[in-house]
């Protein structure tokens, strides 16, 4: 398969107010191919955020330090930032500060007229999108009226009417309440398992990430590791040298183990557990 | 109760004047204005109230909602009613004490400027509640297009006019955020004189302002990311497009125009 987005030995960093360079991410080395699932976990300022922005060319790798690569689009090709941000979207924290419209339809919209599409394939395309995330009998409403996981889809269905091959979340499910996370969490499965768009999610919580085919564990601008969410959560003892957690019933099943069960490694779900506990 | 507020005044029935294009809505809405201007006779007034009343009839707005803008500005219309009429001194007394005189052209002029103020008020709201915001701001990037030729980046501006209405509610939830968090802090907002009162808004005014450069930042990187580079090469998806519905509005002012004219002519006699 095809890859959506390769990371060869990619450096970044931000420079400060005297010049000094601290690179932000570093040696990142990574595929994600089409219609995967990745999930990116690590603590605060490990680069996550950094690592998304330098997928759709907000930033760039630093000179001679890598390469991006969209789509078989190299980021620092000015010409073709369109079509690399058209491919790969972005949605962020906080639902309020990337609704730009002051009617629902309207924000939709917002991203196909910037590439200069004609008005009625618009009107098609935000039906759609709008349909898909499940908000269109609340076209016509006003963003501020709506919930944080309504805001949140409107937000992701003005991604879907550019018609990206892949989605970045950042973090996108850490402003709302459960209920809203549910919602945006079960529109994330649809866009990647009903319409194959790639998913990449940036997430601080671990049942988040358990959903995702493959989950990326950053820690100080590196890859450190990689895998699926079994394998990387049999690694209790290394994830939390780093700071992050397991998932409570992983790590549940990590504690009996040292008291003499024996529960295969990285168990993610109760059931796999209840399971396992009977025989 | 923040969740109530509507932007601008938006009241959604369907009604001719909401089918009247924004476009053509605000220029009529400016002729409408000069011609109340023009009215120099109680007659011509009168009649001029008269096709305004129609208007707003037309329009499905009800009266009760009307009101509610004529009473946000009715002291400052019986304020200049009463300089009018205290310092208007030509015209024949009627009751003098002092260096004060009250005189019949004083009160008539109070009464006719009063009446001219009411109905620019009632006109100009009636644009507001017959049109989403949407609208306007597309109306009025199309109005200013001709700037363009002095180097006036009116897409900008309409976008700025854009995101401030979008906002607006959002500040007013933050407003009540930080407010909530101070008092949580025991700040005491209620109490005092003035200038404790303004200096106890600071705390407020101060994360406020953080909050919005946030904001500001926050929502331009995702302007960004979705491909906005400004009003270069852009499409709308609304289009404004022309009706037989303007056609009929045009014909209407024109009417009123002429009528007015005519009714200036020969009422002269009742000039203010
Ligand atoms: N605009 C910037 N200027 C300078 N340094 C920055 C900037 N943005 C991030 N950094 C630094 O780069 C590092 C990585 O930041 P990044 O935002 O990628 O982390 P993150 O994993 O997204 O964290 P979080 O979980 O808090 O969102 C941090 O040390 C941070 O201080
Ligand atoms: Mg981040």
């Amino acid at each position: 398969m095809e890859n959506i987005i390769e990371f060869n030995n990619v450096s970044c960093s931000y420079e400060d107010v005297d010049g000094n360079k601290t690179p932000a991410v570093q040696g990142i080395d990574l595929r994600i191919k089409k219609g995967d699932y990745i999930a990116v976990l690590g603590h605060n300022g490990s680069g996550k955020s950094t690592f998304a922005k330098l997928c759709n060319a907000i930033l760039l790798p630093d000179e001679n330090m890598g390469t991006v690569i969209v789509n078989g689009i190299n980021t620092v090709n000015d010409e073709q930032i369109f079509e690399i941000r058209q491919n790969v979207g972005m949605v962020f924290q906080n639902p309020d500060n990337q609704i730009v419209a002051t009617i629902v339809e309207d924000d939709v919209a917002f991203g196909p007229e910037n590439i200069g599409i004609e008005p009625s394939e618009i009107r098609r395309r935000v039906d759609d999108a709008l349909t898909k995330v499940g908000m269109y009998e609340y076209r016509m409403s006003e963003p501020h009226k709506l919930s944080g996981g309504q805001k949140q889809r409107v937000a992701i269905a003005g991604i879907i009417a550019m018609q990206p091959n892949c989605i970045i979340f950042d973090e996108s499910t850490s402003m709302l309440d459960p209920k809203g996370r549910q919602e945006v969490l079960s529109t994330i499965d649809y866009l990647n398992q009903e319409l194959g768009i790639t998913v990449v999610l940036i997430t601080h919580y671990m049942d988040e990430a358990v959903r995702a085919k493959e989950i990326v564990v950053m820690n100080n601008g590196e890859v450190i590791l990689k895998g699926t969410p079994r394998e990387i959560f049999s690694n209790v003892e290394k994830l939390k040298l780093i700071g992050l957690d397991v998932p409570q019933v992983t790590e549940i099943a990590f504690e009996l183990n040292k008291h003499g069960f024996n529960f295969s490694e990285g168990i993610l779900t109760i059931d796999d557990f209840i399971r396992e506990f009977k025989i | 109760m923040l969740k109530d507020i509507t932007l601008g005044q938006y009241y959604p029935v369907k009604s001719v004047i909401h089918r009247i294009d924004p476009r053509v809505k605000i220029l009529l809405l400016i002729i409408y204005l000069v011609t109340i201007f023009m009215a120099d006779n109680f007659i011509s007034l009168g009649f001029i109230m008269l096709t305004i009343l129609f208007t707003v009839f037309l329009s499905k707005v009800p009266f009760k909602v009307i009101l509610k803008s004529i009473k946000a500005i009715i002291f400052i219309v019986i304020f200049t009613s009463l300089i009018n009429i205290f310092f208007n001194s030509s015209g024949n007394v009627l009751i003098e004490f002092g260096i004060i005189k009250i005189t019949d052209s004083g009160i008539a002029t109070a009464i006719f400027v009063a009446i001219r103020v009411f109905m620019f008020v009632v006109i100009s709201s009636l644009l507001t509640y017959t049109t989403t915001p949407t609208n306007l701001t597309d109306a009025i990037e199309k109005l200013l297009s001709p700037l363009k030729v002095i180097r006036v980046d009116v897409h900008s501006v309409a976008m700025m006019m854009t995101i401030a209405l979008r906002f607006i509610p959002t500040l007013i939830e933050e407003v009540d955020k930080i407010t909530n968090a101070q008092k949580a802090r025991g700040a005491d907002m209620e109490s005092g004189g003035i200038g404790k009162r303004i200096k106890s808004v600071i705390p407020i005014l101060i994360p406020l302002f953080i909050s919005s450069f946030r904001s500001a930042s926050d929502l331009a990187f995702a302007m960004e990311c979705r491909c906005y580079t400004g009003g270069h090469g852009r499409t709308r998806m609304r289009q404004l497009r022309m009706t037989r519905t303007d056609i009929y509005a045009a014909i209407f002012m024109f009417v009123v125009i002429a009528c007015m004219i005519v009714l200036n002519h020969f009422a002269s006699f009742a000039k203010i």
